[in-house]
């Protein structure tokens, strides 16, 4: 399959520490991608990884390409420094959890938006200053021509953050990470964001990938997702397939164990323990320990390979629901 | 049909004597503004009650001065007015022995653990300090305590001579907890106890709380952004926007039938778990962001982002209505239903 990112075997060591091993996936155009794992899981490792901006000492191997909409293909981990920052920088986009920490303080919103544009689109200033107006007015932001003169800190957090999605996208990327985007939101303004992120994934057509912890935030945006734990892929399948027939028992353990609206259930799920120590990855299944389903010699000793029982659905584990 | 009910007046009390009593807090800070001395108003007019053994959940967005009311019934900040009964003791004129006994009574267990611990203290240390500062002898020991309190709050033994750093975030909050536990405390102020924490967690988390308030009668402030984990741990519920109470209800009906527009907002927000439903539904979605506490609006302090505002809203403080027992929304048009976009 050929995708606008397309990652394949892609593994992170640092040191003794494996945080990332063996992941595969790809997000094809105007398609999003929900990557979900707890803190540790290395889902955002792994992404920021693929894109060349993974720990400075870490080794990386395994292939990433991204296709421009012109059909050009970039292998992104074979690029030297200039060549995959002038791609990354003019093709792929990001928005963090924190948009005051991503931000330059001591520069206006104008210039953010201007600055991209004008390096890796070759804009004049004045054609650059028309393009941040246009961006800002796309992710909502109301009143934009006084805008243009203020200081991040001059913003609330939920303008911030459209401010960080309009940069991202100053550059029409191909490519849209999204890093925890909404988390540090409150859920009035994570309401807002996500809106404007699918109208304008719509309009534009930018392959999305989004991370988070919260798997129902992809639910309601992503075509497929990706289940990390551990630093590998768990599970992986089309949205409503992933929710509707869930097969591993971590995935099935992350829906249980959260409170939903309106059930009142006495007691969570509990998910006893918690997750491996990436330098002492066990040589079975990552997640036997924490397991509820079975966890027997097999899965202590035995390794699970990802495997696709139904066509389209990826789990890793001996036992899947028809079994337990 | 509803009815209008006194503005202040704490609906659907507990039976019995309430263990925590508040009225009309209002809570201000001095801010400078221009050369002008202004008041960011972090909390006006509420009033609530805890019973024993109860959980009152307190729910609001950053801003809505849901951590200030936490922090006042402590007086860790000044109150400006209003009042707070402990049982019988008035928490805001109580002297300096009175205050340390109600510190003793009510604890507080904090969003970050991490920061919440000191660093060079073991976690022995940490969950003893309680016993030192309020001069608490256990007839068995304070290590034997010590131990008893890890116990409860489901940690090992051999953690007793670890470090913060050496913990987990789930374990680092269970030491929170044995430690908010050591002096016998009637009403745990949890204040974000369970958002810094991975959802697995979490869960872990807010049973041990369930299970100890099962088992030792506690009351509960549960302080959170999050409605699902407030509609979990919590018998009534406050829902607080910039500093005002919007709405008050037992938690069933505040989240089978909410009242206020902000409240209708709030629930709409959640993304629903079945990602078909959330596809094909409508939710309500807020204009704009929360005006500044320094300068709230006049009347209705949620109507400049309302989708149910009408002009009358400016004009005063909207009274409570009477929804059900106990069930009081302050809002002109509470119970109509805002149409999502």
């Amino acid at each position: 399959m050929s995708g606008a990112l397309d990652v394949q075997s892609l593994s992170v060591t640092i040191g003794s520490a494996r945080i990332v091993r063996d992941v595969s996936w790809s997000v094809a155009q105007g398609q999003t991608l929900g990557i979900v794992g707890e803190s540790g899981s290395g889902k955002s490792v792994s992404v920021l990884s693929a894109a060349g901006l993974g720990p400075g000492n870490a080794e990386i191997t395994g292939a990433v390409v991204l296709t421009g909409s012109d059909g050009v293909q970039h292998d992104l981990l074979s690029m030297g420094g200039n060549a995959l920052r002038r791609v990354r920088g003019r093709r792929i986009g990001f928005v963090f959890q924190d948009p005051a920490t991503s931000l330059n303080p001591m520069l206006t919103v104008e210039r953010q938006l201007t600055e991209g544009p004008e390096v890796h689109l070759s804009m004049t200033p004045k054609q650059a200053r028309g393009r941040a107006l246009e961006l800002l007015e796309l992710v909502g932001i109301p009143d934009p021509e006084r805008r243009l003169k203020a200081y991040p800190h001059e913003l609330s957090g939920g303008m911030r953050q459209r401010v960080m999605i309009a940069v991202a996208l100053a550059c029409e990327p191909e490519v849209l990470i999204a890093d925890e985007a909404t988390t540090a939101l409150d859920v009035t303004i994570q309401a807002q964001i996500i809106e404007a992120i699918r109208d304008l994934q719509e309009r534009l057509g930018t392959a999305t990938v989004w991370i988070t912890h919260d798997l129902a935030v992809v639910g309601g945006i992503a075509d497929e997702v990706v289940v990390m734990y551990g630093g590998e892929v768990v599970e992986r399948a089309e949205t409503v397939r992933l929710f509707q027939e869930t097969k591993h028992p971590y995935t099935r353990a992350l829906f249980e164990s959260r409170p939903h609206l309106g059930s009142r259930a006495e007691r969570l799920l509990s998910i006893p323990g918690s997750p491996p120590d990436p330098r002492a990855i066990p040589a079975g299944c990552v997640f036997w320990d924490r397991c509820s389903v079975r966890a027997d010699e097999r899965c202590r000793t035995e390794h699970p390979e990802l495997v696709e029982p139904t066509d389209g659905h990826w789990v890793r584990s001996f036992y899947l629901p028809e079994d337990a | 049909m509803t009815t209008t009910v006194e503005a202040h007046l704490p609906a659907a009390e507990p039976q019995s004597a309430p263990l925590l009593t508040v009225e009309d807090l209002h809570v201000r800070f001095p801010v400078r503004g221009g050369g002008r001395r202004q008041w960011l108003h972090a909390v006006q007019d509420v009033s609530f009650t805890i019973g024993r053994g109860q959980t009152v959940g307190l729910v609001g967005e950053s801003g809505s001065g849901k951590s200030t009311i936490g922090n006042a019934l402590l007086r860790l900040v000044p109150v400006h007015r209003g009042s707070i009964r402990l049982g019988e003791t008035d928490v805001l004129a109580a002297d300096r022995r009175t205050i340390t006994d109600v510190r003793r009574r009510m604890a507080m267990v904090f969003q970050d653990p991490l920061a919440a611990l000191d660093p060079r203290s073991t976690v022995a240390d940490s969950v003893a300090e309680p016993l030192r500062i309020h001069r608490i002898k256990p007839s068995g020991g304070r290590r034997a305590r010590v131990t008893e309190l890890m116990d409860l709050a489901g940690l090992p033994k051999r953690f007793l001579d670890r470090y913060p750093h050496e913990l987990s975030g789930g374990q680092r909050q269970r030491v929170c907890i044995a430690r908010a536990l050591a002096a016998e405390p009637e009403l745990l102020i949890l204040d974000e106890a369970t958002a810094s924490l991975d959802v697995s967690v979490q869960s872990q988390i807010m049973n041990l709380l369930r299970q100890l308030q099962d088992e030792m009668g506690l009351s509960y402030l549960f302080i959170s952004h999050d409605l699902a984990s407030v509609e979990h741990m919590s018998d009534r519920v406050l829902v607080l926007y910039l500093g005002r109470i919007m709405e008050r209800s037992p938690r069933e009906s505040l989240y089978e039938s909410p009242g206020h527009p902000y409240t209708q907002a709030l629930i709409s927000a959640i993304p629903l778990e079945d990602p078909v439903a959330e596809r094909e539904r409508r939710r309500i979605i807020l204009e704009g962001d929360i005006p500044s506490p320094v300068d709230p609006p006049s009347g209705c302090v949620f109507r400049t982002r309302c989708p149910l505002a009408i002009p009358e809203c400016s004009e005063d403080l909207p009274p409570g209505q009477d929804l059900g027992p106990g069930h009081v929304s302050y809002c002109i048009r509470a119970g109509e239903q805002v149409v999502p976009d």
